[in-house]
């Protein structure tokens, strides 16, 4: 046993590494649930960021460029959930399911002859002298600017959901879309915009993996990442900043367990293997003893002569 | 009118029916069973490549199907089901996890051929086990490492604590430390067969802690891209050539050749040959392939493994041979003694020299 084998600075940044794919796909979740839709779809939509971001940047050199186009073809994805869901009032677990497979299917199509092609890098956002400081630097300053939109999104996120009237409509819709249709508030719109946002910050999460963690294509290679993020959503009783922690919390684990396991720590590897699950599914039920609630019209659809 | 119409459908639809089946006895119909997809590039991408050469070898006379990304246990057995069900005469179950399910579904039909690849239960007369002596080319992979290695840790990322993979991290292990007394193995159990975040990262912190070898028991290329970022790191090819990432940091590879099995197992179906048997062939066989030793590996490093590679395929030298201890200090292999195949099937213990427990 080693410990000293396992640099701190770096264990960070790679918590942030795997935090940063979760993390934004369970924000984009949160808004589309908190308006009343449940959407299984992310991790369709994740995979088609994915490759959407990398056949991107691998043809234009500029991971940004990548990144905008994970978001749109993202996007693209849940308009096809939209449709179904708001317009053919499809069922929306079996639409969501139905968007995971095809989104694994197309994107395995798109990706065929980007195997094996590495990506150009995504470079730390230039922030000058403070990337210098020792420990905190490198800890706080040294990311890519995908890891800092992820808080930003998670942060404008919760000031909108609770501070403004846009956050308020929102929230009505979710919690009885029949009272908000009686007030005259848009319901199948302000969905529809909540899915859109939904499927472009699971597309950032996609090619995050692709572009930054991995980086490489592989078909179906986020391998799950969108459930964990539906259930994190789910254990985060859809509050924002718990999303955030219950992000951080498994991703640091993950990547904890991987090293302690490498320094040769005496903890049975199956414990330590499934230690982030444990973990975080305990702290966030902990959290949620409190009074919180699934929003009222959760997975409900909505019929206006209804 | 409509009642004669619904009847003419009818007809029509159990008309084109008939002519399916009948069509499927025609055709042999041989299925694939994959744990992963099958562009992984490794495993599942190999399995498929021999599953091409079926096709190729008999043309019309064949009839392919698979399903990827068919999850170990429960639900395999649907899968498998599903595939007995829709005519397959024979079925390929193409990883470990598959060895239960494959059983029980053999069990329920005594007309299909059934073909588990690396396990070892064969308990009805219609299922065959098929492996590659996987281990052989992890002995050279262990020789390369332990010459190569500069910091004398080899990072090792193991999937499933199952015989297959405690065997190649011994063969390693016993061919680096034959060529290098202070080499040092560092295990990462990642518990998947396919999941690329979670083998880079697995890559990244081994090679953080000071790895400057590492060697994967898992499908994807993630390791490889990690590995490349990383720089001054060597890894090899698992399962597939990964030729992609050579001259480095792929110095060489294991590659697994299914198809001459395949298609001489296909062949016994429709001779109506099939019998069970429990095949396990390696180098000399040609079932598991030495890639290319790129220019990265010093020219004497290289053309000692190609005489490791030539021993191991004639038969002349075994990757288990004696002196050896268990990790307890028990002896294993007395001097000149090689591991019979009944051991080797069933490793469930490290060799003497290598730090860490396997896990239950």
């Amino acid at each position: 046993m080693d410990l000293s084998a396992i640099n701190p600075v770096l264990l960070v940044a790679a918590m942030i590494a795997a935090a940063t794919p979760i993390l934004l796909a369970a924000i984009g979740e949160l808004v589309v649930e908190r308006a009343g839709v449940l959407n299984l779809g992310v991790e369709g939509m994740m995979i088609t960021g994915a490759v959407c971001g990398f056949i991107i940047t691998v043809n234009t050199g500029s991971p940004t460029v990548g990144f905008i186009a994970a978001a749109i073809g993202g996007a693209v994805l849940s308009l096809l959930f939209a449709f179904l869901t708001q317009v053919a009032l499809a069922n929306q677990v079996a639409s969501g399911l139905a968007l995971t497979l095809f989104g694994l299917g197309l994107s395995a199509l798109m990706g065929q002859s980007y195997v094996g092609i590495k990506p150009p890098r995504m470079e730390a956002t230039p922030l000058g002298p403070l990337a210098d400081i020792p420990v905190i630097g490198p800890i706080v300053f040294g990311h890519d600017m995908v890891v800092y939109l992820g808080l930003a999104i998670v942060a404008a996120t919760w000031a909108t959901l609770k501070f403004t009237r846009a956050g308020l409509v929102l929230r009505a819709v979710g919690e009885n879309h029949d009272a908000a249709h009686a007030l005259g508030y848009k319901v199948k719109r302000i969905r529809t915009l909540a899915i859109l946002f939904g499927g472009a910050c699971a597309g950032l999460g996609g090619a995050y993996i692709s572009l930054v963690r991995v980086p490489q294509w592989t078909e179906g290679m986020t391998a799950g990442v969108g459930w964990i993020a539906l259930a994190l959503v789910v254990f985060a009783s859809w509050k924002p900043w718990r999303v955030l922690l219950g992000a951080y919390l498994f991703g640091g684990i993950t990547q904890l367990q991987l090293n302690l396991q490498g320094a040769g720590v005496a903890i049975p590897v199956e414990y330590l293997a499934m230690s982030p699950y444990i973990v975080t599914i305990i702290v966030l039920v902990i959290l949620s003893a409190d009074k919180s609630r699934a929003p009222g019209s959760l997975g409900r659809t909505f019929h206006a002569s209804g | 009118m409509k009642f004669t119409t619904l009847m003419a459908g009818a007809a029509l639809a159990l008309g084109l029916a008939g002519a399916a089946v009948a069509d499927g006895h025609e055709k042999t119909k041989v299925g694939f069973v994959y744990v992963g997809p099958v562009g992984d590039g490794g495993w599942t991408y190999e399995h498929d490549q021999g599953r091409l050469a079926v096709e190729a070898e008999f043309g019309d006379a064949v009839e392919t199907v698979f399903v990827e990304n068919v999850a170990e246990g429960p639900d395999s057995e649907r899968v498998m089901t599903q595939m007995a069900l829709d005519g397959a005469d024979l079925i390929f179950t193409t990883s470990f996890g598959y060895m239960d399910p494959t059983n029980n579904v053999a069990a329920k039909f005594p007309d299909v051929k059934f073909e588990h690849a690396t396990g070892y239960k064969r308990l009805h007369p219609n299922v065959s086990t098929y492996s590659a002596r996987f281990y052989e080319g992890r002995a050279i992979q262990g020789h390369i490492a332990g010459k190569m290695t500069k910091s004398n840790i080899i990072g090792y990322i193991a999937s499933f604590p199952i015989p297959e993979v405690i065997r190649g991290i011994n063969s390693a292990y016993i061919h680096a430390k034959k060529v290098n007394p202070d080499v040092e193995f560092k295990i990462i159990w990642a518990y998947t067969w396919f999941d690329p975040s979670k083998e880079a990262d697995a890559a990244k912190v081994l090679i953080e802690q000071g790895a400057d070898v590492v060697l994967q028991h898992t499908d994807s290329t993630a390791p490889q891209a990690a590995a490349q970022e990383a720089g001054n790191v060597i890894t090899f090819g698992q399962a597939s050539d990964m030729g992609q990432y050579a001259p480095l940091p792929r110095v060489s590879s294991i590659i697994d050749d299914w198809a001459p099995y395949y298609i001489a197992r296909t062949r016994a179906v429709m001779e109506g040959t099939w019998e069970q048997k429990d095949t396990w062939d390696g180098i000399g066989a040609g079932m598991v392939g030495i890639g290319e030793i790129s220019d990265a590996v010093p020219a004497d490093i290289k053309a000692e493994a190609l005489e490791m590679k030539a021993a191991l395929a004639d038969g002349s030298y075994h990757a288990f041979t004696g002196p050896l201890n268990k990790q307890d200090g028990s002896p294993f292999l007395a001097e000149g003694e090689t591991a019979d195949d009944g051991t080797l099937a069933g490793m469930n213990f490290f060799v003497e020299g290598i730090e860490g427990d396997i896990p239950n």
